[in-house]
């Protein structure tokens, strides 16, 4: 079984992002960048779907500007065996969309011909959770998102995915090839070994021209102004439980 | 493969046709709200929902695709600004399976030549919106938290920290909503006609199958439509903790909610889990006990009315949002706190 992994270069989760002084866009410049959380979900689960022989081979894509190259090592020194990066330069927070990389993406399922792509339930950037879904319904193959746990059955033609809905859990049963999206809760991410990180360097990188999938790559929503969110008004320490509860009264609250 | 490039055809045909259509005429602009519900009762989020898509302009319908969902359909008409209810019912419906009910929600949506179709930005229409989106070759605007005018909208990006404006260029706009964002509408009041909708041929698309699922009860509100919510996090150190805050949202008659700390150590079942990557809540007032603050859980509750924030440490980052911040040890502070109100 062939595993394709989505991975995203997005900026680092624990950063907090400044908005651009002309309100175009968040500022990318000196600003730490890591893969999407999510994403290392979703490699982390086809590690172990082959270290459980259930995998053969794994195949990591990353859709973004030269520095995406760093995410597909980090994909290959967590156990991916090859990458292929698919190099723009547009902005993956909000001018290459979903829809532009799924279908890019599935160029990409085309050439690799995986049973399985697993990916992110979303970019903690664009924050759109649309990318998985989109690339099932492009392929016509059957989706899960949201996965809490996948279990691959043992003729390898189909997979059972408890994944995570408003209101708790759903089970469901589908044939494989098909899409699943990592939530956090899927797995714990290996952090990657120096050895790891060093053999990762001889591992092959197939680079491809955006531009040049035969995709439109437009934007089809057009982001015109890009603000920061209303501030709140500074709060105040109150002293006892007491003092809490008069003013939660006085605001008429309670 | 034929039948599917024919299909294309034909949408984009009509596409082009809808486009025309408001273009010339906003008052022509028409949304379909795919309503959210259990089989019995409508989503508190469906009523938002309908807000919204009131300030689209035009006429609101609402689709409820469901098995054995007449009590829902019947919710639907009644619910103020629904003009029409489309309902929809097949087992291929029952558990809001995307890939038929991204079938489903299409046949409507071509049938009746909408220029909006509008989902829940919830984990249930998260689930089929992007599917949808693909099958029928348009990009949806996901996660909207104001409509101001009917291609242009304000959604959040990087965890709520910066919101976009976005003007959509698809003839059919495809939506979801962040139910917070916007009131809800009167559930009674109203008295829509109730429809059959247009089903595709073969509702059930066969390609995913429901095993089974479980839904954690609780007698307490909706999460995500409570008007007080008390959250608790790493700090309630068990689930046993947990009762504490429940005698505290019991009393206030609110909800329970938690930060990712306390749902990865087993404290608390997943859909209890406030923020980025969970529910988006926005009551009254917000409680967060023993929860620091981080960025990815600021982001699900910081348009809540009123903030309060207990904890020990008092350069946690909950105080830089917290409308009263009381730095006392929980254990001590919720007791007094539920005893006191």
């Amino acid at each position: 079984m062939r595993v394709l992994v989505a991975v995203k270069r997005v900026v680092d989760y624990a950063v907090k992002v400044r908005v651009r002084p002309d309100k175009t866009a968040v500022e990318l410049q000196n600003v730490k960048m890591s893969m999407n959380p999510f994403c290392e979900n979703a490699m982390e689960e086809a590690v172990r779907l082959k270290e459980a022989k259930l995998a053969t081979e794994i195949v990591a894509v990353s859709v973004g500007p030269k520095q995406a190259q760093e995410t597909l090592r980090t994909a290959l020194a967590m156990g991916a065996d090859r990458g292929v990066h698919i190099v723009t330069d547009m902005r993956a927070d909000q001018e290459l969309q979903p829809l532009a990389v799924a279908k890019l993406l599935r160029t990409v399922v085309d050439e690799v011909k995986p049973d399985l792509v697993l990916m992110g339930k979303q970019a903690i950037d664009g924050d759109n959770c649309q990318t998985g879904p989109m690339l099932a319904g492009l392929l016509g193959w059957p989706q899960a998102t949201f996965a809490a746990k996948l279990e691959v059955a043992d003729s390898k033609k189909e997979v059972t995915v408890e994944r995570e809905t408003d209101t708790g859990t759903q089970k469901l049963q589908m044939g494989l090839p098909a899409v699943v999206t990592a939530d956090l809760r899927l797995n714990a991410p290996r952090y990657a070994t120096l050895p790891n990180i060093m053999k990762a360097k001889k591992k092959p990188i197939a680079t491809r021209d955006a531009a040049a999938a035969g995709v439109d790559l437009a934007p089809r929503n057009k982001v015109t102004n890009v603000t920061d969110p209303p501030p709140r008004a500074a709060g105040a320490v109150v002293e006892s439980v007491d003092d809490l509860v008069a003013k939660l009264k006085a605001d008429g609250l309670v | 493969m034929m039948l599917r490039a024919g299909r294309h055809a034909s949408l984009r045909r009509c596409g082009a046709l809808v486009s025309h259509a408001w273009s010339s005429n906003s008052r022509l602009a028409s949304t379909l709200v795919v309503a959210e519900h259990n089989n019995k009762a409508l989503s508190p989020g469906t009523l938002s929902a309908v807000t919204a898509a009131g300030k689209i302009g035009g006429e609101v319908h609402l689709l409820v695709l469901g098995s054995g969902s007449a009590p829902v359909a019947e919710a639907a008409s009644k619910v103020a600004g629904v003009a029409k209810v489309l309902h929809g019912d097949h087992p291929a419906y029952a558990h809001f399976l995307a890939e038929n009910t991204s079938r489903g929600v299409r046949a409507s949506a071509e049938a009746h030549k909408y220029t909006h179709v509008m989902a829940i930005s919830s984990m249930a229409g998260k689930n089929f919106i992007g599917r949808l989106g693909a099958e029928m070759d348009l990009a949806p605007v996901t996660d909207v938290i104001k409509v101001v005018d009917e291609s242009t909208f304000e959604r959040p990006m990087y965890a709520g920290n910066a919101i976009a404006t976005v003007t959509a260029s698809d003839p059919l706009k495809l939506l979801t909503v962040r139910p917070t964002a916007f009131d809800k509408a009167p559930a009674t009041g109203g008295s829509a006609a109730v429809e059959a909708a247009p089903l595709p041929a073969e509702p059930e698309t066969g390609l995913s199958k429901f095993v089974s699922e479980s839904v954690s009860s609780s007698a307490r509100p909706d999460l995500g439509a409570a008007r007080v919510v008390v959250s608790g996090g790493r700090g309630m150190k068990n689930g046993e903790n947990f009762a504490m805050l429940e005698a505290l949202a019991d009393k206030l008659g609110g909800a329970v909610g938690a930060s990712r700390a306390a749902v990865d150590a087993g404290y608390v079942p997943n859909e209890l889990q406030v923020g980025q990557t969970g529910k988006v809540v926005a009551p009254e007032l917000y409680i967060a006990v023993g929860i620091s603050g981080a960025i990815q859980h600021l982001s699900g509750m910081k348009d809540s009315k009123c903030i309060v924030a207990i904890n020990k440490d008092k350069e946690a980052p909950i105080f830089t949002v917290a409308d009263y911040g009381l730095v006392a040890d929980l254990f001590t502070a919720v007791p007094e706190l539920t005893k006191k109100l």
